[in-house]
């Protein structure tokens, strides 16, 4: 019973998504809400690796995000459809439902790589150098983007509807929602089996004391740099889904102001807390979705709730603790393996 | 290149560097002091180049609201400023005094402090939007534009003040911090925070001190910006501000002497590469070169690497 | 061949010179002390032998291993544990987490095994988990096993320091003034933990101490700092009754 508190968890929370969005039950409004919040949850969720865990301060979430974004939208949209930029389709529509996640992984691939050109340099020395260099990524995003016609631009580049729309008339399914799913149990299963291992729990001893780390055998800028890909190919990946569900984009959706929100969510739910990312990144979705109808005092008013809620939880809603130590009977359910080790060894 | 069009770009970016550097040297104070990037600071410059509008726009008997008499250059310059710098440096010392200080009190991770920052930021950008609407303003003419014409060089007076004003308003900066009190206790707290309280000194009235300074040069640039370039758009804090930040961080952030330098580093950059390549690569281009610096040189121009005993 | 050989090291903080033609030799299983007033650079020489500090001039050898040049995780990685003047645990980790991440460059699973939970990370945690639980239950501390160590008393977070330091399976033993800061009943305790340590663990201890009794009661040879350089060397007895040793600690004489 107790292995099975997490597939379950899972089971229970793709039935409420897919099903009846499957059914169409769910209006296309609520099915692109439930999208969004699943994307912004692995954005949080892999952000949250870095600046929560690790406790260094990346600004740039959003650049890596949107070279996932245009990786694969670019693929897809060269590959499957006809298309101003490009021209006719090269591979028929009937194989969009498997390219389509190859290419959110050759996405995610891709902000790796990327994401390593940036590491290395920035990982030598502490403190806010990261912040600046992510910061500058940003701007370099952009004005690559930019600076590269053939893509759009600034104008920006679309397609990926068509794309979308070809898996849903091949098998009518919602499959943005399904892959959406699938990334976000995936990048929840790989970070928190990495946080609970004694190889990724080592960031956190980073965070705490590097000196220490360090000579205590924990080869640190490794490692750094490990978990800095790791989170930005989740990113790419979100990138991705993002780009297909919202079938324009531009480079300036994937600017300081995007970066800002992931990191809104990461210092929103606590920093080093899982359950924490998941939450803020629903909670605040679902803030910026309701404040709509306010219009443009919408951007006055998220920041205004945000400082206020800072000044009252300065850490976030869950600091560093997960769910399970606020409900400490579930915890038998869902306890890691290094506790059920260490519990196992105790009671012996 | 001929001699002229560099000279010409020379002024250009001598102009551009020192609203750069005015607003680079706000970061490096409050992250000298605090250790903490501001990064509210640009939406502050904003608020300055707005406020100025509104005050030179009202002394100059453009606004809506009108002076029953008409008033002199020679007052409406000064009082634009003092009255502009005033303003801009209480709405700083409000940010710090609402946002920030509960936060430090509260003994909040200091990376909670920059997204409060940030969020501050998006406050002042996206309520200036919804108070005032996306339609850009046109800057009052606070002096007559006189274009002088030498060879092939065309110089504005505006771009001989904003040069002069700036190395004037830089140099008096450098005297506080290094020889007065209070830019001395300023120092100190950026050596060692625990000692200073020891030596009688508020540590609250310092960083009070260093709102009010940083924000009053961002209220400056504000207004040379406008007088330079009239029009106004609510995300200009964005814009240039970032771009400051990142001039402050070449030089080194938390020196004031690298905030200067690292702002006209940057403006040449910007300009010499718009000068020569499509404008759209001045930012590509700019913020490589940066990297390329902190590639070489991690803790900027002027930083000294903090070491940690072990 | 000794297991630590320092030969000619010198280092300079900026124009200061802090170490200067240090020399050293530790065999096997001894317990050498370093001594010397405050700023005499003790601590610099650990760093300097631990990689955290790269020497001007001058060679350090470690079983056979050049140590110049690696970075400090590689050093400790060959068996030298450590501990800091400053207790230096990492206060937001369970003691059994400091213990285990310490194991960090024995781990055998690959990063994949972490991300995608195998089998290999399960056998290796459990591993890890039960030599981190021996070490611990060596030094009585299975009780203290989830607790975060800012909560534990001075003395425990000391214990807990050198368990970690052991973690290395280390051959040689640095230890930075570990009596700092205690009374003198805890201090009593200290040097029988000391003493056991370098017979149950079979490390050889090289240990920088302020306190007197400590240094005087277990180490087999002392050597003396000050200003970087070597002033003496020697047994305990000899050290005392050194009159260099005694005007470096107590100033000139008054005449």
């Amino acid at each position: 019973m107790k292995r099975f508190g997490m597939p379950a968890l899972i089971g229970i929370s793709f039935l409420i998504c897919i099903v009846p969005s499957w059914l169409g039950w769910f209006s296309n409004y609520i099915q692109f809400i439930i999208t969004l919040i699943g994307i912004n949850i692995i954005l949080t969720v892999s952000l949250n690796l870095i600046n929560g865990y690790m406790g260094e301060f990346s600004v740039g979430h959003a650049a890596f995000m949107g070279v996932g974004a245009y990786t694969s939208s670019l693929l897809t949209v060269y590959l499957l459809t006809e298309n101003p930029f490009f021209g006719k389709a090269i591979l028929p529509e009937e194989l969009s439902i498997l390219i389509f996640p190859i290419s959110l992984l050759i996405g995610g691939v891709a902000a790796a790589i990327f994401s390593l050109l940036i590491a290395i340099p920035s990982f030598r020395t502490r403190g806010d150098y990261l912040a600046i260099v992510t910061l500058a990524v940003n701007f370099i995003f952009k004005s690559s983007i930019e600076n590269i016609d053939a893509i759009g631009g600034p104008r920006g580049f679309m397609g990926m509807g068509k794309v979308v729309k070809a898996m849903d008339n091949l098998v009518s399914f919602p499959w943005l929602i399904f892959w959406t799913f699938l990334i976000v149990v995936f990048s929840i299963f790989i970070i928190r089996n990495f946080v609970n291992s004694t190889m990724g729990k080592s960031i956190i001893a980073i965070r705490d004391d590097e000196i220490a780390s360090e000579l205590m055998t924990v080869n640190t800028r490794w490692l750094k740099i490990v978990a800095f890909m790791l989170s930005c190919g989740l990113a790419g990946m979100a990138g991705g889904l993002h780009a297909h569900t919202v079938t324009f984009i531009n480079p300036s959706s994937y600017f300081i102001l995007q970066s800002t929100y992931i990191l809104v969510m990461v210092y929103l739910g606590g920093m080093g807390s899982l359950s924490g990312s998941v939450i803020s990144a629903v909670l605040f979705t679902i803030l910026l979705e309701m404040l709509r109808p306010l219009d443009v005092w919408r951007w006055v008013a998220t920041p205004l709730l945000l400082i206020i809620l800072m000044l009252f939880r300065p850490t976030g809603i869950m600091g560093s603790r997960e769910l399970l130590d606020v409900f400490p009977k579930l915890k038998k359910y869902f306890s890691s393996l290094q506790e059920r080790l260490t519990n196992a060894f105790i009671k012996s | 290149m001929t001699l002229d069009f560099f000279i010409q770009n020379f002024i250009n970016a001598m102009q551009w560097g020192s609203f750069l550097a005015l607003i680079a040297v706000g970061y490096t104070l409050v992250y000298g002091v605090l250790l903490l990037i501001n990064f509210a600071h640009g939406d502050i410059f904003m608020v300055g180049a707005y406020t100025g509008y509104f005050i030179g726009t009202f002394l100059t008997n453009n606004f809506e609201i009108k002076l029953p008499f008409d008033l002199p250059g020679w007052v409406v310059i000064p009082v634009t400023i003092v009255a502009t710098m005033f303003i801009t440096a209480l709405v700083g010392v409000a940010i710090e005094r609402i946002a920030y200080r509960p936060l430090r009190n509260r003994g909040a991770h200091r990376l909670y402090l920059v997204i409060t920052a940030l969020m501050f930021g998006l406050l002042l950008e996206y309520g200036n939007l919804a108070l005032l609407g996306a339609s850009d303003r046109q800057f009052p003419n606070l002096f007559d534009k006189i274009i002088y014409s030498i060879g092939g060089i065309t110089v504005t007076n505006i771009k001989i003040y904003v040069i002069l004003l700036s190395f004037l308003i830089m140099g008096i900066l450098w005297w506080i911090v290094q020889k007065t009190r209070w830019g001395m206790a300023m120092r100190a707290i950026s050596y060692d925070r625990l000692a200073v309280p020891l030596m009688g000194i508020s540590v609250d009235q310092i960083i009070l001190f260093t709102f009010v300074l940083g924000s009053s040069m961002a209220a400056l640039a504000g207004i040379m910006y406008g007088t330079a370039f009239p029009i106004l758009r609510f995300n200009m804090g964005m814009l240039v501000g970032w771009q400051a930040f990142i001039a402050a961080v070449v030089g080194g952030i938390g020196s004031i002497r690298g905030a200067m330098v690292g702002g006209y580093i940057l403006g040449f950059t910007q300009i010499f590469v718009a000068a020569f390549l499509p404008s759209t690569y001045r930012d590509l281009i700019a913020f490589v070169v940066l990297l390329l610096i902190l590639a070489i040189k991690p803790t900027g121009l002027f930083g000294v690497p903090r070491r940690t005993k072990v | 061949m000794p297991l630590l050989k320092v030969d000619k090291l010198t280092h300079y903080f900026g124009g200061l010179r802090s170490v200067d033609n240090f020399n050293l030799e530790l065999s096997e299983n001894e317990l050498v002390g370093l001594i010397g007033p405050n700023g005499a650079g003790k601590s610099t020489v650990f760093n300097l032998v631990c990689g955290l500090y790269r020497p001007s001039e001058g060679s350090i050898t470690f079983n056979g291993h050049n140590l110049i040049g690696r970075y400090p995780h590689q050093i400790t990685s060959l068996g030298i544990g450590r501990t800091f003047q400053n207790i230096r645990l990492w206060n937001e980790l369970s003691v059994i987490d400091n213990l285990r991440i310490a194991h960090f460059s024995q781990i055998d699973y690959k990063l994949l095994d972490s991300l995608f939970f195998t089998g290999r990370l399960v056998r290796d945690e459990q591993k890890v988990t039960q030599e981190a639980m021996d070490l611990l239950d060596k030094f009585n501390l299975v009780p203290y096993v989830n607790e975060l160590p800012r909560n534990l008393p001075y003395g425990i977070q000391r214990r807990v320091e050198i368990c970690r330091a052991l973690v290395m399976k280390p051959s040689l033993l640095l230890l930075d003034e570990p009596a700092a800061g205690m009374n003198q009943g805890e201090i009593g305790e200290l040097i029988n933990l000391v003493r056991w340590v370098k017979d149950e663990f079979k490390v050889t201890v090289w240990i920088i101490e302020h306190q007197m009794r400590v240094i005087m009661n277990i180490c087999e040879r002392i050597q003396v700092l000050d200003f970087g350089s070597i002033i003496a060397e020697g047994t305990p007895k000899e050290i005392r009754d050194n009159p260099l040793v005694i005007k470096a600690y107590l100033g000139e004489e008054v005449t």
